[in-house]
């Protein structure tokens, strides 16, 4: 009795990790080896517009792989610009929005219990409104006759409006924006834990604010700096949105390539290989770092 | 005090970063000119207009029914995977399901985006299903992606649950899908209707997966004000933003006390 319980209990288990395996593996894993697919395939005039690449005829299986899309993303310049680009404004906005962050959730970790869950709400607020929303708002922001320009020709400070929507400058701010939530809460997270008697002993022993801060409570938030860059750095690289509404015709940004490949070109194959490529150079790597940091705060 | 006060600036200034846009977005809505940003008077016409627009109400109804019913599944995955993570110890299978679960959060949306519609494109020309492209499957992508966030909510929860009570109840001889019902998921329900908003905000919210996997006829509201929004700022949608602002913060807020009540209960 107690055996067939036991086997009824472990099907039971088999079947709850069946289901979001297969769900994960059918529609997260397996899009991947077709996406290599057809990166390999060649672009065609047709529905869907790539060939196949094995064909079976008079029982043979022939092969046709294509690596012309890769030698393309190669070739055209256009492409490594845009890799590049995307990790440098993504990289940028990271240290921008470190900077605005750190302070914000330094304030918030040391400030009263009651206060520090209002705060908290605060930051997350915005998170939970649209963001597309929230991307729009700073068209009205930057525009040239927009609030900033209004403001400041209100003040005089300038005469002639600035020209900020369209430019690297507004997809930064976007950018930082967007994700300063992100950044915030592993800040928070890491600070609120650091042991506030460690800093007075600093104190205590002649150190300046200054070195406190830099011997003792960075190091100690390092897990937190690290974890909210990768939230902010990750979704940034690829983004699309951003550097569509407020970016101008000179910001180069891979997720805006792929996509005007995909959606303009129609070109699945050149698309698939820019996605395979964003995939391999600049994901894989932080995943795999991730993994061995959170392997090592484990072993901790 | 005088670090600790420049400190303060510094955050003061950091919220105001945050608020500002959204603050001018709300007021602007209620502008009577059509120029977004000069002051014309005060009037709710936008708002009127907003609700006699078919094709934005339309886009917001479709929306709704994808963001809830994705959501719905992504909790269900969500959870299974997360017991099954927390729970069974060592079985096989578990890195490849803890490194599923997990991928989602690092993947850029463009690429989900693409290989999920090359995926239901061979699947369509393979066994014939899904057949075309719609709400059926925005509401898969979504579903596979909210899995991840609400496996996220979950498995924090599980880990800290009391698993003596239990272990209690399968002493006292109750069957573990008994316990499971009984015991495990009421303790996880804040838990379950975080990862539940969670997984419906972002479905609500996603422009750039559905604007991949969708087909014609199929518009979600995000496609909508992109399309509307790419032609030049319309006040139209500083009302709507407002909406939903107000909306979401009423819930937030809503949430909040119920939790902060509960945090009193159980001290």
């Amino acid at each position: 009795m107690s055996a067939f319980l036991s086997r009824f209990a472990l099907r039971g288990r088999s079947l709850v990790t069946a289901v979001p395996l297969l769900w994960l593996g059918l529609f997260f894993l397996l899009p991947f080896a077709v996406l290599a697919k057809i990166s390999l395939s060649e672009a065609a005039i047709a529905r869907p517009p790539y060939l196949p690449i094995w064909d079976w005829a008079d029982g043979v299986l022939s092969f046709a792989f294509n690596i012309g899309n890769y030698l393309f993303l190669i070739e055209d310049p256009l492409y490594l610009m845009a890799y590049l680009g995307s990790v440098k404004i993504a990289l940028i906005s990271t240290a921008i929005t470190l900077l605005i962050g750190y302070p914000m959730a330094y304030v918030i970790a040391r400030a009263p219990q009651h206060r520090r869950n209002l705060l908290l709400m605060l930051v997350i607020l915005p998170f939970w409104t649209s963001f597309l929303l929230r991307v729009y708002a700073w068209i009205g922001f930057l525009k040239g006759n927009g609030v900033i320009n209004n403001v400041l020709m209100w003040l005089g400070v300038i005469n002639e409006p600035l020209v900020m929507l369209q430019t690297d400058f507004a997809v930064y701010l976007g950018i930082v924006y967007s994700y300063l939530p992100f950044m915030i809460l592993p800040l928070y997270t890491a600070l609120v834990k650091l042991d506030e008697a460690l800093l007075e002993a600093s104190a205590d022993l002649g150190a300046r604010p200054f070195s406190t801060f830099w011997h003792i409570t960075l190091p100690l938030s390092l897990p937190g700096v690290i974890a909210g860059a990768m939230l902010v750095f990750i979704p940034a690289v690829g983004e699309f949105v951003i550097p569509a509404l407020l970016g101008g015709p000179n910001t180069l940004m891979i997720g805006s390539v792929l996509w005007n490949e995909f959606f303009s070109n129609r070109d699945w194959p050149v698309a698939a290989a820019v996605a395979i490529v964003m995939l391999v150079v600049l994901v894989l790597p932080i995943a795999v770092l991730r993994r061995a940091q959170s392997r090592e705060e484990e072993a901790n | 005090m005088q670090r600790s006060l420049s400190l303060r600036v510094a955050a003061f200034a950091g919220f105001v970063f945050l608020y500002a846009p959204i603050l001018s977005l709300v007021i602007f809505s209620f502008n009577e000119s059509k120029l977004v940003t000069v002051w014309g008077g005060f009037s709710t016409k936008w708002y009127g207009e907003l609700l006699n627009d078919p094709q934005l109400l339309d886009a917001a109804w479709v929306s709704l029914k994808v963001s809830t019913i994705s959501a719905t599944l992504a909790t269900i995955i969500g959870t299974l995977a997360s017991y099954a993570l927390v729970r069974f110890g060592k079985f096989r299978g578990r890195l490849t399901l803890g490194g599923l679960v997990t991928a989602p959060l690092v993947m850029p949306e463009v690429i989900i985006g693409l290989s999920l519609l090359l995926l239901f494109v061979a699947l369509e020309n393979l066994i014939g299903w899904p057949a075309g492209r719609g709400m059926v499957t925005i509401v898969i992508a979504h579903a596979t992606f909210g899995a991840a966030y609400a496996a996220v909510v979950l498995q924090s929860r599980m880990g800290s649950l009391d698993i003596a009570i239990e272990e209690a109840a399968q002493d006292l001889g109750a069957r573990p899908l008994r316990v499971f019902w009984d015991i495990t998921l009421p303790s996880l329900a804040p838990a379950l209707i975080s990862a539940w908003l969670l997984a419906f905000t972002l479905s609500l919210d996603d422009l750039v997966i559905a604007s991949f996997v969708t087909g014609p006829g199929a518009s979600t509201l995000p496609m909508v004000i992109f399309s509307k929004v790419r032609l030049g700022v319309s006040p139209e949608i500083n009302a709507l933003a407002t909406l939903i602002i107000v909306a979401v913060s009423a819930v937030i807020v809503v949430a909040a006390w119920q939790m902060q009540k509960a945090a009193a209960e159980t001290r």
